[in-house]
């Protein structure tokens, strides 16, 4: 059993991002770390391979500056190698464009039994990746799993929805993407850190892919940011002094937004 | 001397203190007001690698460096002390005669399970009637056919009596009552379950509630020949060695707590507004806290020296018992103090201030009391 997981690296959210206001994009010139929501998945496929008795988790990511920190991390977890898309060429990609260099690389990976994501990144947050992964590689695709269980050539998918769940199986290969929480991501242990920093990452440029570099980044980007602006400030409270009477105003603020 | 840290230390850092803030910080002080030792934590570190901090890869730990453990107490005990003290007994006192001393198969048997974090290590020593006198303990291994009968009490025993625990190693008198010799001592494996071998219920102390801490009864309790571990007379000799780290890790774990109440305060003074200000702005305040962060400095650094000797194979008693003595000093009073900068707020055992404080006393106590600190320092000296 051999899974394949796409994993975003992105800029520490614990320290305030910053939107470049040139291009309009979030500035990704610092260290990377692993976006938490494609920890789900790592620790989804390192169980899915343990329950198979065998086969390994390559990771598959694209990042400015041969970035490794975040892929570091997840081979750290028990992750067995990765291929790093690193290319000027990639700046500006839009969700399109990414998930064609996703494609791309996840077609070098062998013998690549299902292929898991993350419903959506932490900071793009298109969540339209995976879905086209699918589509370009001509593969099923499955959303928001919350478990997920391997029986030979299917895969079973408990898919939440906003009431419950749905049973859903398809056959292997397939694109996956894993709900956020359903899992929870093991830390990484001091053997497995020592472990991860001889671990292979392969770093392929655009051209290695196979792909022209005007059909990824801006050049190949259908989306236009047209402006960016800065969200609104939350606004103060209401305070309610009590003169006796402030539980009949408590009241009357929540049964007005209808949570009473 | 270069006391910056290597990148596997960095990252042992860096480790401990995302599992330190993410798992420990939230989940230990339920187990401290519970008074129950949270094994469920240790297992967790055990997982990691943690628990065979200072044992080599091939006895199943991560050979971790002195420097590199202190480094990593510093921030696991941030996060509780309790789990932090249950912690450090193991790595050290706990797991290290079985390293230093036993045999390979001893090794084996005992020391992997410990290191690879499937079983927590206990050593016995004190006794109701020698704690700083150490030679004056009662417990008897007396020599049978095979093996050994012990026989005698312990207390203030560290991790034997927990879920994860395997048993505890115990120093036992094995020689020179009335046959004309000097005392002659032996440290002997005593498993769980072993008939004749008792304990008390998890004793209570002022802090350290995490922290399981029984009296335990040998009577009649026959262990065979290989679970004599090193040498059947030189057993003190032995351990006393061992206790030199030991002094070193109580220093990091005062370390730890003095960082921790620093926080605390400094936070608390910044946020508390008293006649109209921040108390952080009222010189009173600022002056407590400046002196903590440089006694705290000064602490750290008597501490990772005497870790860095350790590491490079130079003697290191006397900077042992100076890290101790400082270190616990500085955290006492640093706790009081920050209990002071908090006022009635961090006399309230819900605070986290209030309970650093009543973990503060025992590590004055623990692993030799500071008068035997001055006693070890002041042999150095000649004296």
């Amino acid at each position: 059993m051999n899974v394949v997981v796409c994993v975003k690296q992105i800029p520490d959210p614990a320290d305030p991002g910053a939107l470049d206001p040139t291009t309009k994009t979030l500035k990704r010139d610092g260290k990377l770390i692993l976006d938490e929501s494609d920890s789900y998945g790592v620790e989804m496929a390192l169980q899915l391979v343990t329950a198979a008795g065998g086969g390994e988790v390559t990771l598959v990511s694209m990042a400015p500056n041969g970035e490794v920190s975040g892929l570091r991390t997840a081979l750290a977890m028990g992750a067995a190698k990765a291929i790093l898309v690193s290319d000027d060429a990639l700046a500006g990609s839009d969700a399109l464009g990414t998930a064609k260099v996703l494609a791309k690389a996840i077609e070098r990976v062998e013998g690549a039994d299902l292929i898991l994501t993350a419903t959506e990144s932490s900071d793009g947050y298109t969540g339209t990746v995976p879905e086209q992964v699918a589509g370009l590689l001509d593969l099923p695709s499955v959303t928001f799993a919350k478990h997920i269980e391997v029986d030979g050539s299917t895969v079973k998918v408990q898919r939440q929805t906003e009431a419950g769940y749905d049973d859903v199986e398809c056959p292997l290969p397939a694109v996956v993407s894993v709900t956020a929480g359903v899992v929870e991501p093991r830390y990484p242990s001091f053997k497995g850190i020592m472990a991860a920093k001889s671990k292979p990452v392969d770093t392929l440029t655009v051209a290695d892919l196979g792909l022209d570099a005007s059909q990824v980044g801006w050049a190949g980007a259908g989306q236009e940011i047209v402006s960016i602006e800065e969200a609104p400030a939350r606004e103060a409270g209401e305070v309610i002094e009590d003169d006796g009477t402030a539980f009949e105003k408590i009241v009357a603020y929540l049964d007005n937004l209808k949570v009473l | 001397m270069d006391l910056s840290l290597t990148e596997a230390e960095r990252d042992l850092v860096e480790l401990c203190r995302d599992f330190a803030q993410k798992e420990i910080a939230p989940r230990a002080p339920l187990a401290w007001e519970e008074a129950r030792c949270p094994t469920d934590l240790l297992r967790e570190m055990g997982e990691l690698g943690l628990l065979g901090m200072l044992i080599p890869e091939e006895w199943g730990g991560i050979g971790m460096t002195t420097v590199g453990f202190v480094a990593a107490m510093e921030q696991i005990g941030r996060a509780d002390q309790s789990v932090a003290a249950a912690w450090q007994a193991h790595v050290t006192i706990g797991s290290l005669p079985l390293y230093l001393f036993g045999t390979d198969d001893q090794r084996e048997r005992w020391l992997r399970p410990l290191a690879e974090g499937r079983a927590l290590g206990a050593f016995g020593l004190t006794e109701p009637d020698a704690g700083s006198d150490a030679r004056g303990i009662r417990t008897r291994a007396e020599r049978t056919d095979g093996g050994w009968l012990i026989n005698g009490r312990k207390t203030f025993i560290s991790n034997a009596g927990t879920d994860m625990s395997f048993g505890v190693t115990l120093l036992a008198r094995t020689g020179g009552d009335g046959d004309g010799g000097p005392p002659r001592y032996g440290s002997f494996v005593v498993e769980k379950g072993t008939p004749g071998f008792t304990m008390g219920p998890k004793m209570r102390g002022i802090g350290w509630r995490g922290l399981d801490t029984r009296e335990l009864w040998f009577d009649d309790v026959w262990v065979p020949d290989d679970h004599l571990v090193g040498d059947p007379e030189m057993g003190l000799g032995q351990f006393l060695r061992t206790l030199e780290m030991g002094r070193i890790s109580i220093a990091a774990l005062s370390l730890s707590l003095t960082q921790a109440v620093l926080d605390l305060a400094t936070a608390y003074a910044k946020d508390r507004v008293q006649f109209g200000q921040p108390i952080s702005q009222f010189q009173a305040v600022q002056f407590k806290l400046a002196d903590i962060a440089t006694e705290l400095e000064a602490a750290r650094w008597l501490t990772y020296r005497a870790a860095w000797l350790r590491d490079t194979g130079q003697p290191f008693q006397k900077e042992a018992a100076m890290a101790k003595l400082k270190a616990s000093r500085v955290a006492a009073w640093a706790a009081s103090e920050a209990v002071q900068v908090h006022g009635g707020v961090g006399y309230m055992l819900d605070s986290p201030v209030a309970r650093f404080y009543c973990d503060s006393k025992v590590l004055e106590i623990g692993e030799g009391t500071n008068e035997i600190q001055h006693l070890v320092i002041a042999r150095a000296l000649g004296c």
